[in-house]
């Protein structure tokens, strides 16, 4: 798994939507494109795999060029070694799971590609559905065949779109595992639509976000949550933070594990299969955060770390107001009313203990 | 008991314009379900002509068409040394047009229920443009192509009004099992005429319950 450069050059426009993206962006593992719905993640997708005949610009993956209109370089879809997975799977319903199969790894084959049938069947877990109908499958099911199959096609870049969407939170847990194995499985990088923060956290390692068919910033993703407030970005979720952690301790008795993030320790419940030292993304919604300006006496909130106030948000027409709080090195934002904001008096620079209500693993659907 | 050349003449006839026909069909079809082109509700009007006119305006012109004089008869007097009109192949010229809607715009409604997306998917996947269709969407058509194949069929051995302008009415030739029931009622001949006219009613009804009990959704729209 190396990395690769994308290079995107590229202009469309329609009546009620304009793209225009000009980017480099560093590939390895899986890189997240996030923006809200109509942004412009799905067009941009479709022209990387040559599927928006609109786009106009240059399009590269490393030394292999794509698109270069100004050349008139145009290569096909089904030329570009890049496999795309539709947000409703697309599989041939016509033919059964392995035939679904054998349909990509044939064609690999005839470009000169390896594609490895059986590996791909155990790395998906598909084994049991080789021979039913694509109709017949579940959600969940259908977007591992699609995985499995989009990974037999021995792609040099993999594009998925939001493979996550329409499946209810226990197929989400269920395909999760598979996604993060997913650069491993194939042996490239993988791009990954999402309007999902949470997702993005718990996947990726480097971010694109997009707005009205623009990027606002590319990077990874631990830079980029710093810099950029996402939440506003992300669907559904309120403001949240994304943290990341090292598991300092695991606790078999109390079912506990700590974690240091920004020089101070936090306890979660320890989650199976966590190891000493390993890196995790944290996820805290800003509504779970407290302030305190004094430390608090006894209470059942667990993790009560001492913080300095960044910047605050408020405004005279919302009855919130975001206030951020650095810990060590880490920053994370806590909603609290603006009644709450005046009567604590708190200014920026201020010390302050941050208490944190909940606080989960990124992409623990639970 | 009627003679019984006009039946086999009917479905020699009605064979060689479905296998002809579906292989114009096909790719006529795939471009008007897939075209923006602005000529494309053109193209789906004369296609559909021949639902709409009286088989007389179309055999009219056939029959210009296919005169020794015309260019077209012309060229096929002078490749195969016979007469384009009043022959077996004038028939299944004609049939092949009268015929066409009927073979076109069930495909056509199969190819727009498919849709893009397995297509696109396919195309991701290193499948070319034939290679997708020959193995995506023509499988999933399969019962669309049923249907407009029956249809086309059933359709040709049904026509009399094109047959009779064109063909005429030599035994052996283009004497179909229309122009022979015809030919009987004509000649007072009831009995032969309700052999045959019964045969063909049993036929087009099993036919047509076969189609619709296959599938609902590819029915014809114009009709």
């Amino acid at each position: 798994m190396s990395a690769e450069r994308l290079s995107l050059d590229i202009a469309l426009s329609r009546k009620t939507f304009s793209l225009k993206v000009s980017e480099d962006v560093a590939l390895a593992g899986v890189t997240a494109v996030f923006g809200p719905s109509g942004s412009g993640k799905t067009t941009l997708l479709k022209a990387i795999v040559g599927l928006e005949a609109g786009a106009e610009g240059r399009i590269s993956l490393g030394e292999t060029v794509w698109q270069d209109s100004v050349a008139g370089v145009f290569v096909p879809a089904h030329r570009r070694a890049v496999s795309y997975v539709f947000q409703d799977a697309r599989l041939f319903n016509h033919l059964d799971v392995q035939g679904n199969l054998d349909f990509a790894a044939k064609r690999a084959r005839k470009a000169g590609r390896s594609p490895d049938v059986d590996a791909a069947i155990a790395a998906f877990g598909i084994g049991e559905l080789l021979e039913r109908r694509a109709v017949s499958l579940s959600g969940g099911e259908s977007r591992r065949v699609a995985l499995a199959r989009a990974v037999l096609s021995c792609p040099d870049l993999m594009l998925l779109d939001e493979p996550l969407t329409g499946l209810d939170r226990a197929a989400r847990r269920e395909i999760l595992p598979f996604l993060k194995g997913l650069p491993e499985h194939s042996g490239c990088p993988v791009l990954y639509v999402s309007h999902d923060l949470e997702e993005v956290a718990a996947l990726a390692s480097g971010i694109v976000v997009m707005d009205v068919g623009r990027v606002l910033a590319n990077g990874p993703v631990a830079e980029i949550g710093r810099s950029l407030d996402l939440g506003p970005l992300s669907e559904g979720a309120g403001p949240a933070s994304l943290i990341e952690a090292r598991v300092t301790r695991v606790d078999g008795d109390s079912g506990l594990m700590a974690l240091e993030a920004g020089g101070e320790t936090l306890l979660l419940p320890s989650v199976p299969g966590a190891r000493d030292g390993e890196r995790l993304r944290l996820f805290i919604d800003a509504r779970d955060v407290a302030i305190a300006v004094g430390r608090p006496g006894p209470m059942s909130i667990r993790n009560v770390l001492p913080a300095r106030v960044g910047r605050i948000i408020s405004s005279d027409t919302a009855a919130d107001a975001l206030v951020d709080l650095s810990i060590g090195s880490q920053l994370i934002r806590a909603q609290i009313t603006r009644h709450a904001l005046s009567e604590l008096q708190l200014e920026a620079g201020q010390q302050v203990f941050a208490l944190m209500k909940s606080v989960r693993l990124a992409g623990d659907f639970r | 008991m009627p003679d019984l050349g006009p039946v086999f003449l009917s479905l020699h006839l009605a064979a060689v314009t479905t296998a002809i026909l579906l292989v114009i069909g096909v790719p006529l079809a795939y471009w008007l379900a897939t075209t923006q082109a602005r000529v494309k509700p053109v193209v789906e009007a004369v296609t559909a002509l021949p639902l709409v006119l009286p088989p007389t305006v179309i055999g009219f012109y056939l029959l210009i068409l296919m005169n020794p004089s015309a260019p077209l008869g012309a060229a096929w007097v002078s490749l195969t040394g016979g007469t384009l009109s009043f022959s077996f192949s004038g028939l299944v010229f004609a049939s092949a047009i009268y015929s066409l809607p009927f073979m076109v715009q069930p495909l056509q409604s199969a190819f727009e229920a498919v849709g893009r997306g397995p297509m696109e998917a396919a195309a991701t996947l290193r499948a070319s443009r034939l290679d997708a269709i020959r193995n995506v969407l023509l499988p999933q058509s399969a019962r669309g192509i049923l249907t407009a194949c029956v249809l086309t069929f059933a359709h040709t051995i049904g026509e009399f009004g094109v047959v009779l302008m064109v063909g005429g009415n030599i035994p052996e030739r283009t004497r179909v099992i229309s122009i022979a029931i015809y030919e009987h009622v004509e000649s007072v001949e009831y009995a032969e005429a309700h052999i045959l006219s019964a045969g063909l009613l049993v036929f087009s009804f099993v036919t047509l319950v076969g189609v619709y009990a296959l599938n609902r959704s590819y029915r014809l729209r114009v009709s």
